[in-house]
């Protein structure tokens, strides 16, 4: 039966997503704009047998979930700016012990307080690199109502196997829309669950990893007496290995590659009418809408416009940018903060063309009208140059 | 106090709270619960006698090893998790009552048994010690309290008394030193309790006592740190240190009642318990009310 068509809000859509998903516990504090995930957790939670917590903190929110998805529960938080600030540690500790979560962060101007009530994008490079120490992660950017529940399903399903934490980058303007979708039925939502060991506990067999590399994570509380610790450690025992270089060296390469090795598998970008594009625009999040609506109004004007909407923004998307290096003429780069992404962009175009960025840190959404005006001046730059 | 061991496991204790009768095991028996004999703690340290003493309360009440996960901080401490046999999480700074805790409200019938030191119950981890005491969750969280950071050298702790020497206190302490059961007992633990780490079958009986305490227990375990606070404090023999602390223990029924811990006597045992909701259990029930609802 299909679902009603219901209008709902990106941060009910991601707290449904996260039931679908068959996620069963959250902890959180407080923070706009992201407090009505918690606020619907807490009315959806309990009924479904799970578990909803109002911690002390932020960095009490990301340690329970941590210590959940230990004891063999599906678990997220959610929270902003200052919140995911105070989380980057223990979401080092979720990337270094290999503890699937998901985080995610409605984001909101900064730093500091800054803009408690508008939209940004600023934690872009944060949820990159906003832990200490060299590390992976995976972050998926929702455009709208809809995927934000399509992504955190599918941020639990990368978490689980990719035994990562994986972070959702939504904002203030598609956490607080209201869309009238039809969400996804249980039956169409894929839900993966984590992979056991399937023998005996003693057998040394058991802590060897799957095909692909990723070793599994038997609970707490289980027949395995797992170690888990933030420590340097050996992936095969899990005990703490600090005096020997060569497995430090082994885990840092191997916590990288987990991540890269599989990127054709994370990595998704929606890219819409690319075929003959001149001139493309790389946008993702709520910026990708404004984006839309440019390249459909150069399009009326007959000026091959094309879009690259990444919805996974970490790992970053260097063969899709790589692709569209040799083709256009110009890549255009608006986003809700000062060249985050763009420097991303630079790096994989590597020369190859034109980038041109824009943002804005005003806590106002970008307007087509803005990115029609950049496709206007790179169309007078271009034929002038010709 | 509720049991949830046989009731001919219980005996009185002085104090008048009732806590499970512990038999002390043997060494082979003690080694059956650690991955490794071996641990990086320093010579003359009583974290070895503590840990043993968890191990000896562990084995007297019968715990399935399996079912039993230990959280710890870090420090000296912490490392406890590499040597127990349990499921162990070895967590960041402070954080282990946090963790524990969404361990905890995951699989209430798994034994969480918390093991901090004194900074990181007290300093980094405070927050977490008097909100977790709030919620009365069914938590055995335990402090090796040696008064000093050991791990980092030897700076002071949040226990670490008024006049005491560390590096970063070379002048003497002017802070005023926590006593981390009266806080505990103030945000809302429903099982206090402290011991020494002379007393060893008192402290065994008081981990015992907080395991099967269904709530959240606090049990300070008076530890001593030769190497960092004993060679900046008036000497570094650890028999000596240890005669210290039976010469300072008193009694809690002989001690004035809500007098502070001096630097120079502090009340043992069993300092305070009481009955109070424990928070999964409270959740379960609000499980059934949301899900009633949720069907009508």
């Amino acid at each position: 039966m299909p679902q009603p068509r219901r209008l709902i809000q990106g941060n009910e859509a991601c707290a449904e997503g996260a039931i679908a998903a068959g996620a069963r516990f959250f902890a959180g504090y407080p923070i706009t704009p992201s407090t009505e995930i918690a606020e619907v957790l807490a009315v959806r939670l309990p009924q479904v047998g799970g578990h909803f917590m109002q911690m002390e903190d932020e960095i009490a929110s990301i340690a329970a979930v941590i210590g959940a998805s230990l004891a063999g529960i599906k678990a997220l938080t959610a929270t902003s700016g200052p919140g995911f600030s105070l989380m980057q540690e223990n979401i080092g500790y979720a990337a270094m012990a290999q503890v699937p979560c998901v985080i995610i962060d409605v984001m909101r101007g900064g730093p500091s307080t800054g803009l408690p009530t508008e939209p940004s994008q600023g934690d872009v490079m944060q949820a990159r690199w906003g832990t200490h120490g060299e590390h992976s992660i995976i972050a998926l950017v929702p455009s709208s109502v809809r995927e934000c529940f399509t992504l955190t399903v599918e941020a639990f399903n990368l978490a689980e196997r990719f035994r990562s934490p994986v972070i959702v980058l939504s904002d203030a303007c598609v956490g607080h829309m209201r869309e009238a979708v039809e969400l996804p039925t249980p039956d169409e939502v894929e839900v993966l669950e984590r992979p056991q060991p399937g023998c005996d506990p003693d057998d040394a067999a058991c802590r060897t990893p799957s095909a692909d590399g990723i070793f599994p994570l038997p609970a707490l509380g289980s027949a395995f007496a797992v170690h888990v610790t933030g420590l340097v450690y050996n992936l095969h025992s899990g005990a703490p290995a600090t005096g020997d270089p060569n497995v430090a060296e082994g885990l840092g390469h191997y916590m990288r590659e987990k991540i890269y090795h599989h990127r054709d598998e994370i990595v998704r970008v929606e890219e819409l009418e690319m075929e003959d594009a001149e001139v493309a625009i790389f946008a993702y999040g709520s910026v990708a809408r404004s984006a839309k609506a440019a390249m459909k109004w150069a399009r009326a004007q007959g000026v091959k416009v094309g879009l690259i909407r990444p919805l996974t923004i970490w790992p970053f998307p260097t063969a899709a940018v790589e692709h569209m290096a040799e083709q256009v003429r110009t890549v255009i780069v608006p986003e809700m903060n000062l060249k985050q992404m763009s420097w991303e962009v630079q790096a994989a175009v590597a020369g190859r063309t034109r980038v041109v960025d824009y943002g804005r840190v005003d806590g106002k959404l970008i307007q087509p009208q803005e990115i029609e005006d950049l496709i206007k001046r790179e169309f007078h730059y271009h034929h002038w140059e010709a | 106090m509720t049991a949830l061991v046989d009731e001919g496991l219980l005996e009185h204790a002085p104090d008048d709270v009732r806590l499970p009768k512990v038999t002390l095991h043997g060494t082979s028996e003690i080694r059956d619960h650690l991955r490794s004999p071996k641990t990086l703690w320093c010579p003359g340290c009583s974290n070895g006698i503590v840990t043993r003493a968890l191990i000896d309360a562990i084995l007297s009440l019968k715990l399935d090893p399996r079912r039993t996960c230990i959280v710890a901080g870090i420090g000296c401490a912490g490392r406890i998790t590499s040597y127990l046999d349990y499921s162990t999480v070895h967590t960041t700074h402070g954080r282990a009552l946090a963790v524990a805790t969404g361990a905890k409200a995951a699989d209430p019938s798994m034994h969480v048994i918390v093991v901090m030191g004194d900074g990181d119950c007290a300093a980094i981890g405070g927050n977490h010690l008097i909100h977790a005491a709030r919620r009365n969750i069914d938590l055995t969280a335990i402090v090796f309290n040696n008064s000093i950071y050991g791990m980092t050298g030897g700076q002071m702790s949040p226990t670490t008394f008024e006049g005491d020497n560390s590096t970063t206190s070379p002048y003497g302490n002017i802070e005023q030193a926590f006593d981390i059961c009266e806080l505990a007992r103030a945000a809302g633990a429903t099982f206090v309790a402290r011991g020494t780490s002379w007393a060893y079958k008192q402290l065994v009986e008081l981990f015992a006592g907080a395991i099967v305490h269904k709530g959240f227990a606090f049990v300070e375990a008076q530890a001593i740190c030769p190497t960092y606070y004993g060679r900046q404090n008036r000497g570094a023999d650890p028999t000596e240190m240890l005669r210290r602390q039976r010469d300072r223990s008193v009694p809690v029924a002989k001690y004035e009642p809500g007098a502070p811990r001096h630097h120079d006597s502090y009340p043992v045992g069993v300092l305070h318990h009481a009955e109070r909701v424990e928070y999964t259990a409270a959740y379960a029930a609000l499980q059934q009310r949301a899900s009633k609802a949720a069907g009508e």
